[in-house]
């Protein structure tokens, strides 16, 4: 397989041996090209995802979508980009101004922040700790506090009553999300991103054959989690916009509304892409055991396998978010506690029995 | 380096909606008048304060998270040592899921979990 840190080390190496900079300069400019990267790919996703949507959901109601702008009207994303940053930015009166500005940070830090943990390929990864999924899930909850202030900060009544709905459905969710992982960590041994994917290479080798009924309940409920906890679908109850008109952004402007839009579809592809690397195998090719067979499949690029799965994902959430409607609070909270919750704590026990008694594959 | 890197992710976030904003309020047009500022309510005038007391059922359901998620920080560093451990992590867990479970069944029994 390739291994993108060839590159990097490479590159390392040209900074800081053949252009003989210090330790100061090599680090300062290959963060400030990581940062270029990571935007780079941010936006680049937001653009398709939002395209993606547009259509997926014209398609599932029988419509053609945005036509006008461009081919296929694939310019039509761009031309809404523009329009949000040439409106004007301005606040409603008696807003709590803290609470209001700050509001959008932290959503994007928390979207940028887990955004950054998914690995692309082997190698090519930003942010690779020991300690990986506890401190992925532990910057997507900053993001439950972003949308609690902007509601709260809106000075606005349907504002209010989202951010409550909103933090009550993410806290619920959040748990059954959790609960998951920890089900996938007890079979690879190590909350190491780049671990969990090098676990899961070889025959047969993703965590959904590998721990059979355990991961494929754990993958399925943290699809349905993972799918409220990015605001989405039949849990879309936070910016219900026939009830509470756009809910916890209701008061945003232009480009203030803009964070929230980009969040919400980067959020998607983040849970997809989680789901993706934990049970699907991320980077790590299907390979069968037949020796011909892997090496035609071990030759395609690990980044397309990435982006395969994850875009399945996001297409099957998609798929869940223009077919089933939205439902009311209680009806969510009854899912995760009295279902949701129970069924993954069965669940983590019997991938413990099948871990203990070496009943896995 | 890793820590570095965290940073940089945080300060990226940062960079790019100070950036956004930067170029909005450049580009943007500015214009004021009193009916603007009013927050949006389908419209009509609001009446009244907005930040009103809410349902008490959603703080009831925060501290249930309170409990279980503390449950599962617990969980993380243990799920690391499970195979290391075999029989034995599976022993210790459970005893401390029946506690826990014993404490989301009081919850349901005592119709914490009832939207009202």
């Amino acid at each position: 397989m390739f291994d993108f840190s060839n590159i990097t080390s490479w590159l390392h190496n040209l900074l800081s041996v053949t252009c003989g900079l210090g330790d100061f300069w090599t680090i300062l400019i290959e963060c400030i090209l990581v940062g270029v990267c990571i935007l780079a790919g941010y936006a680049i996703l937001a653009i398709i995802l939002i395209f993606m949507e547009r259509k997926v959901c014209a398609w599932f109601q029988c419509r053609l979508g945005p036509m006008r702008v461009g081919p296929w009207g694939i310019f039509q994303v761009f031309a809404d980009v523009l329009k949000m940053l040439i409106k004007e930015i301005f606040s409603v009166d008696g807003a709590d101004k803290v609470l209001y500005y700050i509001a959008p940070f932290l959503v994007i830090i928390a979207s940028v922040g887990t955004f950054s943990f998914l690995p692309w390929n082997n190698g090519a990864q930003v942010l690779d700790f020991n300690v990986g999924l506890f401190l992925m899930s532990a910057i997507s909850s900053i993001g439950i506090v972003g949308i609690f202030m902007a509601g709260w900060g809106s000075n606005n009544k349907y504002s209010v009553v989202s951010a409550m709905r909103g933090a009550v459905q993410l806290i619920s969710y959040e748990m059954s999300l959790a609960l998951c992982l920890i089900t996938a960590v007890v079979l690879t041994g190590t909350m190491k991103v780049s671990g969990i994917v090098d676990a899961q290479t070889g025959a047969f080798g993703w965590l959904i054959f590998k721990g059979h009924i355990p991961a494929i309940i754990a993958f399925l409920v943290f699809l349905v989690a993972g799918n409220a906890e990015a605001n989405r679908g039949p849990f879309d109850l936070a910016e219900a916009e026939s009830e509470l008109t756009a809910g916890y952004h209701t008061e945003y402007s232009g480009m203030g509304f803009g964070f929230y839009y980009l969040a919400e579809y980067l959020n998607l592809f983040v849970v997809s892409g989680i789901a993706a690397t934990v049970f699907l195998g991320g980077w790590a090719p299907f390979n069968i055991g037949v020796a011909g067979v892997d090496s035609v499949l071990d030759m395609i690029p690990g980044i397309v396998w990435f982006l395969g799965k994850t875009f399945g994902i996001v297409f099957l959430l998609m798929w869940v978010r223009w077919t089933f409607p939205r439902l009311r609070v209680d009806q969510i909270l009854k899912l995760e506690w009295k279902y949701l919750m129970p069924l993954c704590l069965i669940n983590l026990i019997l991938m413990t029995v099948v871990v203990a008694f070496g009943w896995h594959f | 380096m890793d820590s570095i890197l965290l940073i940089t992710v945080i300060l990226t976030a940062v960079v790019l909606v100070v950036g956004a904003y930067v170029v909005a309020k450049l580009v943007g047009p500015r214009s004021y008048n009193p009916v603007k500022g009013q927050p949006f309510e389908c419209g009509i005038p609001t009446r009244g304060s907005s930040w009103i007391p809410v349902h008490v059922g959603y703080y009831l359901f925060a501290i249930l998270f309170l409990m279980f998620d503390i449950e599962t920080l617990f969980l993380y560093p243990w799920a690391v040592v499970v195979k290391q451990f075999g029989v034995m992590a599976l022993a210790s867990v459970g005893f401390f899921m029946l506690v826990l479970v014993f404490g989301l069944a009081y919850a349901w029994r005592k119709g914490a979990l009832e939207w009202k």
